[in-house]
């Protein structure tokens, strides 16, 4: 936070006068200030705990010697640090932490970046004074078994760090002291497994742990630190857009651990159980190492000149048969931003179409839409480390500690440490639910009526924003002539929630200091998407909460670089930047700047593309980097059009679902082996570093398609993403100022028109994108199917925290398989109490579409009537039983809500 | 009259109160405090009560079961009134004799009466015996007088009359004057002024404010606030709504040992009488103030008696210290101003209401001010808790009100302040006792433990002793507490087993001084004191037990053998048959024989032998 006007502080360290911050500790000013003072225990992120006592300093006027980790700075302050008495005092108690300690340096995995071995050698204590040679006792202990941790408690100097970090950061408690004195060491509740306790696996400890006490177990044996080499880059799984760096042993071309930089932003340090755990995929076996043509039904390996001319050949053959519009490409969000703008470039030239699209079609299409409408941009308004600061935060329809799990930590600390007022709006009981003031469990698919109802009792107390709606805003009272009618009362009716409840809500967030939106799938993914999140751009506006800092609608976005892909035109109706292919000017711009003719007509979205190959209307898919056989909805329906279709390239890591039904496959690297750049879900686009070598022949994405490109006739070629990059900011104004030397420490936040711009931190603040906020009146409609006799239950779908997507890459990981193996569908205790259904029993869940077998996972997280499954399981493939409806504005699939059944597998009915 | 709903309210009840007492039926107070209730105090009850029916005595005799007396040593204690008749080690067959002889009779029984150990005397008054002469008992004034529990007694012993005082006639800025011109400091141990500290907490800024009274006494040997609170729970409920009301919060707690039942269970039962009678609650007598107390019970850690560490268990964490500043007075239970005191500091406050400051200043020392009540142990003759003014010495003490060390012999060290304090040596024996004095000395006041040790003491074991104890109840934070302490009991264990070089003493200084230094809490800073006390005033002991591997008190077993004088030895058996290892042998009649071999050094053989045959060297 950018704190100006505050009185400054002047204090001598050292002789040397320095100036800080009221309640600044003396530690803080001068590690700020490169003085260094020796410290254990102290890590930012956390409250001071004096405990390792190595930071004691003297303070004149002070009678004893003070701990500067947590005594703060005052005017005139006198600080010594090397006084002969302090360093006495450090040796001693150096020594009798080594003293204590048991395991030695040579066989240690913290070697090279142990700071207790840092501070034995910086004081050259004798060998007498270390417990060398004498092993721990191998006792079982928390992490006994654990494929993610391991906890030594030889090597643990009892700074509490681990402890801390799980319950002031985490906010996890899963972890404690035991036993007094110097048998004090870390453990669970009841010496639990770590899996059993309320560990989420998110191995902040292991971050923070300043000695090898504790250390991925995985990584145990496989490299010293001191011989590991660390990679800056960028996480792969959510939006988030966590810096990460990857500890590669070189010599084995293999990535070690991941570890984060505390102080790194968004992050600081701080990562989720996939980010930490989830990168065994990078090295599996099962990586494709060569391009792959089907012949005959069968994969046969191919050189890159036959598959490429393979390509070319049968997309120019149908191109001409059929016309460009007979073929479609699915970019990837996962991929680079030069990925994504070499992939829809590659479309729109090589083969002449729009019909590109991504999976953001299927996660945030109704907030581009949506949002674009209200505001003129389609993204989160504002940033995660506004959120700290925000006054009351509303969370619908976000299972925000799991789909995204360091945006989470940021809501909790505004809640715990800043006194935030949480409002969740959500149909099932999550996490965020006990940091709430108020919880909403409104029925599925009722959204709508919800929010109006919210709004309309801002607008019969008089509680909205009258200056901001005049000044700002425009079609207030076609809006506000719906929201009429919408009483609490009704709403109540339709979405189960208290109209109480409703008002309160209400109050809270037009009352707070400033109100953050935090929204995601809940919303989005309905036939209503788009009405869901103009409701909500309403709400936001009415109560003057868009333009200002902590405020706003904030999308979370699921991917990596979801953004990154809609901001480089990876979308049938926009090219990069959201220039609409339709507008005659831009369409011209673009053919100017790549050289040829465009089509200035719309292309299809995922699920049309799906649906079109059914008419013939399709005819050439090129997939790079998606699963749609496990993604989209009604998956009979998408596999056989998958099956029929008359040719389908795939490009991916791995042998997908999807690519199982491709004529060919190309071999492409993963982010850890190659440059580029991923936009994060706050707008910030950030460097990917290659730090590993790629398997086999595999190529980049971008090297593959420019290949193909210039095979069909098309040359593409470029010498670097960095040069990439160059061309993108060159036709998108709101990459305008982005390069690869700008954001090579710190990412940049579109929009960044030009080399000078230092980016833009929250969107719309005096005038909205589009000039005006528009509000959208926005009825309530039902969800497209609902339950009836046949079935009774609504059925959700969505994420859980360890696994991701369609699992091709989590289900690699061994910590992550340790504790989440398998799918499951939730119901409530009752109903499964009136099916004779029990915890863990095998079940069927059937739609009109499909049938899956799982496991039942009896719980009272879920309202009676609803059921919930994570998506992630190929072995009971939860889209099996979703229903391909769409928003007719956005064209996303209803995931949230169909009509199931559910019984005991085996059984009849 | 129920619940009193205003300041004449309770005036109105006080004057009921004070028409009903009746100073002329003799009044028979039975201790029923812990200690006396182990010696059988509650058997002398029930005889009590079945004699009074027997006897037809039920209107001419009143019974109190009462808080403790003080001298535990003599339990169970009998005091009848109105002449304080004293009887020591009262059995249920004494009972009647007691009814029908001195609460009928007016007379003294001779054979129960208390024999002075140094005179030889037989004492019939409470007041004539030299444990209680000597002493000034303000704060226990009410302990031993009235049922701990019942609020009308306590009123009627001007219970509650500060608190409705400071209510009609102080501001809450006035009453922090009134401790701070009494000169009272904390009673915890630490000794920071009480005026001081509330004053803190009032200027701090907050919506809310905390009052916690701390009595998770731990020091060995200590027993004076579990005493306050068994036997006049009331005194220190009344000190926290004057507190409450001065510092301005509303809610307060007692963190309090689990270990202490009655303590608990007395002081619920006395919250739940005040709480009745709508002296806690909302608008306390329509004075617009309210205050509410809960009753909180802490596990058994010695350091949770430390400020920092006591809100963390109240909070409901591991009970462990944290960095001051910020001091609690700022930032305490849940980040809000909070005000800590000990049972004792807070059982004077009504009296210094009552009295006013001037009258409490003028107890004491120039610095320390008022009564201290000491738990007196050790090798004393008599045991006990003793209420005294500051300034006392410690000859005083042992000799005036213990009555002197046990079986006569020499005076060693008395060690004052428990595990965080340290050994006094004869030569300070007329020293005055108060916080800073007793600081001079290389002790601290602490909470008022007082052990008495005599020519049998070895130094080295005492500090050894105490630093163990330290070191099983440190939490485990900070590094000098955790593994320094270990580090000095390891070089002690050393020491004691005669495995120590010279060189020991140097290291065991240096850690001892940089972890008082550089320890996170006051147990850490003060955990070396009693081996720098002992270091300080007994360091021959420490190279006698070096250089000559001897413990001239013969404790330390590794140094020490058995043997048996065959010129004293009988030759009675005695020690063959006590003798646990079979290292005895010798027939009847002849003098024995020890196998040092055989012998594990326990000392039954000496304890047993009547002829002082056995010698240890």
């Amino acid at each position: 936070m950018v704190i100006s006007n505050m009185p400054e502080i002047t204090v001598r360290i050292n002789g040397r006068e320095l100036t800080g911050r009221p309640s600044q500790t003396v530690l803080e000013l001068a590690l700020e200030n490169g003085i260094e003072i020796p410290n254990l225990c102290h890590d930012p992120r956390l409250v001071p705990t004096g405990s390792c006592r190595l930071c004691l300093v003297d303070v004149e006027g002070q009678r004893a010697p003070v701990a500067a980790c947590s005594f703060e700075i005052a005017p005139q302050m006198v600080v010594k640090t090397e006084t002969e008495e302090i360093r006495a005092i450090r040796r001693s108690f150096r020594e009798l932490l080594f003293y204590e300690h048991t395991g030695v340096c040579t066989t240690c995995d913290e070697n090279g970046d142990c700071k207790l071995q840092r501070y034995g050698y910086e004081y050259q204590l004798a060998d007498e004074v270390f417990a060398a040679g004498q092993v721990a006792e191998h006792r079982n202990n928390y992490t006994t078994g654990n494929a993610a941790l391991r906890y030594d408690p030889g090597k643990c100097i009892r700074c509490g760090r681990c402890i801390r970090i799980c319950q002031e950061v985490q906010m996890d408690h899963a972890l404690t002291f035991k036993e007094r004195a110097g048998d004090v060491e870390v453990t669970t509740a009841f010496d639990m497994p770590l899996n059993d306790s309320t560990c989420e696996l998110c191995g902040q400890c292991i971050s923070t742990c300043p000695t090898g006490a504790l250390y991925e177990r995985a990584a145990l044996g496989k490299g010293q630190c001191k011989d590991l080499k660390r990679t800056r880059t960028t996480c792969v799984y959510c939006g988030v857009g966590c810096q990460i760096d990857l500890n590669i042993n070189t010599a084995k071309n293999e990535i070690v651990r991941v570890t984060s930089p505390i102080g790194c932003v968004p992050n600081d340090g701080n990562l989720c159980v996939k980010g930490r755990f989830g990168m065994e995929f990078v090295n599996s076996s099962k990586r494709l190492t060569s391009p792959l043509i089907k012949r005959n039904g069968e994969f046969h390996e191919a050189t890159w000149e036959e598959a490429i001319d393979y390509v070319a050949v049968r997309l120019n053959e149908i191109k001409a048969a059929h016309g460009p519009d007979s073929i479609g490409g699915l970019s990837s969000a996962k991929c680079t931003n030069e990925e994504n703008y070499v992939f829809q470039k590659f479309i729109r030239t090589a083969v002449g179409t729009n019909n590109v699209d991504h999976c953001a079609r299927l996660c945030h299409a109704s907030t581009v839409a949506g949002l674009a409408r209200a505001f003129g941009s389609g993204a989160m308004t504002n940033s995660i480390d506004e959120l700290p600061g925000a006054g009351c935060i509303f969370v619908i329809g976000s299972n925000t500690t799991e789909a995204h799990p360091v945006i989470g930590l940021k809501i909790k600390e505004a809640v715990v440490n800043n006194g935030a007022i949480l409002i969740v709006a959500d149909p099932r009981s999550i996490d965020l639910v006990q940091y709430a003031k108020l919880h909403l469990a409104q029925k599925p698919g009722s959204d709508v009526a919800l929010i109006n109802a919210m709004m309309n009792v801002i607008l019969t107390e008089n509680l909205c924003d009258m200056d901001y709606i005049n000044e700002r805003t425009e079609n207030f009272d076609a809006a506000a002539a719906i929201i009429k009618d919408f009483t609490p009362e009704m709403a109540a009716e339709i979405t189960t929630v208290d109209a109480d409840a409703i008002r309160r809500a209400a109050r809270i967030f037009a009352q707070a200091s400033s109100s953050s939106i935090i929204y995601s799938m809940g919303i989005t993914q309905h036939t209503t998407g788009t009405e869901n999140v103009l409701s909500l751009a309403n709400l936001a506006m009415i109560t003057g909460n868009v333009g200002i800092e902590s405020a706003g609608v904030n999308p979370l976005r699921g991917q990596n670089n979801v953004q990154g892909a809609c901001d480089l035109g990876a979308l049938p109706n926009v090219y990069p930047g959201y220039q609409s292919v339709e507008d005659p000017a831009i369409n011209s711009k673009f053919q100017q700047a790549w050289g040829m003719d465009l089509s200035g007509k719309k292309g299809l979205t995922v699920v049309e593309m799906m649906h079109a190959i059914e008419e013939e209307k399709i005819r050439a898919l090129y997939i790079m980097g998606e699963n749609p056989a496990l993604s989209d909805p009604n998956l009979n329906r998408t596999r056989k059009a998958l099956e029929d279709i008359d040719f389908l390239v795939c490009q991916d890591i791995f042998l997908s679902e999807t690519a199982e039904y491709a004529d060919v496959v190309f071999p492409s690297v993963c982010f850890a082996e190659k440059d580029g750049t991923f936009t994060n879900t706050d707008r910030r686009v950030q460097r990917v570093r290659k730090a590993v070598a790629s398997p086999g022949s595999a190529r980049d994405d971008w090297q593959i398609i420019c290949q193909v490109a210039t095979k069909m006739g098309q040359p593409m070629s470029y010498d670097s993403p960095s040069d990439i990059m160059d061309e993108i900011a060159s036709v998108s104004p709101i990459y305008g100022g982005i390069s690869f030397d700008r954001i090579d420490t710190l990412g940049l936040q579109w929009p960044c028109p030009d080399k000078d711009h230092p980016g833009t931190r929250y969107l719309h603040k005096g005038k909205f994108t589009r000039g005006k906020g528009k509000f959208h009146p926005v009825e309530y409609k039902y969800p497209a199917e609902r339950p009836g006799k046949k079935y009774p239950f609504v059925l959700s779908t969505g994420r859980q925290l360890y696994q991701f997507h369609t699992g091709t890459m989590t289900r690699k990981s061994a910590v992550i398989n340790q504790v989440s193996p398998t799918g499951y569908v939730e119901i409530r205790t009752e109903d499964a109490k009136k099916l004779n259904i029990a915890d863990g029993d095998s079940v069927e869940v059937i739609s009109h579409r499909g049938k899956v077998t799982t496991l039942a996972k009896v719980t009272d997280n879920i309202e009676s009537g609803w059921l919930f499954m994570p998506f992630h399981f190929c072995e009971g493939p939860a889209n099996m039983l979703t229903i391909d409806a769409l928003d007719p504005i956005a064209k996303i699939p209803e995931y949230k809500v169909c009509a199931a059944n559910i019984r005991k597998a085996g059984g009849r009915n | 009259m129920d619940r009193l709903s205003s300041t004449s309210d309770f005036h109105a009840w006080h004057k009921q109160l004070m028409a009903e007492l009746d100073n002329n039926i003799p009044l028979v107070m039975l201790c029923g405090g812990i200690g006396c209730k182990a010696m059988g105090s509650e058997d002398v009850h029930r005889a009590f009560v079945q004699a009074i029916d027997k006897l037809g005595l039920g209107d001419k005799v009143q019974l109190k079961l009462t808080g403790c007396h003080g001298f535990c040593e003599k339990g169970p204690v009998v005091v009848v009134l109105p002449d304080k008749f004293f009887y020591p080690g009262v059995k249920p067959e004494n009972v009647e004799d007691i009814l029908q002889q001195t609460v009928i009779g007016g007379k003294p029984i001779e054979d129960l009466q208390y024999i002075d150990p140094a005179s030889g005397n037989k004492i019939t008054y409470e007041q004539d015996v030299p444990f209680y002469a000597g002493q000034q008992r303000n704060v226990f004034r009410n302990n031993g007088k009235i049922d701990p529990v019942e609020i009308a007694d306590y009123v009627q012993h001007e219970g509650y009359s500060a608190f409705v005082k400071v209510l009609q006639a102080h501001s809450p800025e006035e009453v922090v004057k009134i401790v701070t011109d009494s000169g009272l400091r904390g009673r915890g141990g630490g000794g920071f002024p009480t005026g001081l500290k509330w004053n803190f907490c009032r200027q701090t800024p907050s919506d809310q404010k905390y009052l916690i009274c701390n009595a998770d006494e731990g020091d060995p040997g200590a027993f004076m606030d579990r005493s306050i609170l068994e036997g006049t729970p009331h005194a220190v409920l009344e000190g926290m709504l004057i507190a409450g009301y001065a510092i301005g919060a509303e809610c307060g707690f007692i963190y309090v040992r689990t270990e202490y039942p009655l303590a608990v269970s007395n002081t619920k039962a006395a919250l739940e009488c005040v709480r009745q009678k709508g002296l806690l609650g909302e608008n306390i007598l329509g004075s617009g103030f309210s205050f509410e107390i809960e009753i909180r019970e802490g596990a058994g850690a010695f350091v949770c008696g430390e400020e920092t560490a006591l809100i963390a268990s109240i909070e409901g964490h591991r009970g462990m210290p944290k960095p001051r500043p910020p001091f609690p007075a700022v930032k305490g239970y849940m980040g809000k101003p909070t005000n800590i005191n000990n049972v004792e500091t807070f059982a004077n406050i009504p009296l210094i209401m009552l009295k006013g400051s001037e009258w409490y200043n003028a107890i004491g020392t120039e610095k320390s001010k008022g009564t201290k009540i000491f738990a007196l142990a050790g090798k004393v003759k008599n045991t006990g808790l003793v209420e005294v003014p500051m300034g006392i010495t410690l000859r005083e003490i042992i000799y005036d009100i213990g009555g002197g060390i046990l079986d006569d012999r020499e005076f060693k060290a008395a060690q004052l302040g428990g595990p965080s304090g340290g050994c006094i040596p004869a030569e300070h024996l007329d020293s005055e006792i108060d916080y800073d004095n007793v600081q001079q000395i290389g002790a601290i006041m602490g909470s008022g433990g007082l052990i008495v040790m005599d020519e049998d003491t070895c130094m080295v074991d005492v500090a050894r002793y105490f630093l163990e104890f330290v070191q099983s109840e440190s939490c485990g934070k900070c590094t000098p507490c955790r593994v320094g302490t270990k580090k000095m009991l390891q070089i002690l264990q050393d020491i004691c087993g005669g495995r120590a070089e010279l060189k020991a003493l140097d290291q065991l200084d240096q850690l001892a001084g940089n972890i008082k230094k550089g320890a996170l809490c006051g147990l850490g800073q003060t955990a070396p004191n009693p081996v720098m006390s002992t270091l300080r005033h007994f360091h021959k002991e420490y190279t006698e037990h070096i250089e000559e591997r001897k413990c001239s008190a013969g404790v330390c077993r590794e140094l020490i053998g058995y043997s048996i004088d065959a010129v004293k030895c009988v030759g009675c058996g005695a020690c063959l048959k006590a003798c646990p290892s079979g290292a005895i042998t010798g027939e009847r009649k002849e003098p024995h024989v020890i196998d040092k071999v055989v012998c594990t050094k326990c000392g039954i053989c000496n304890s047993v032998c009547k002829f002082d045959a056995v010698d240890v060297r």
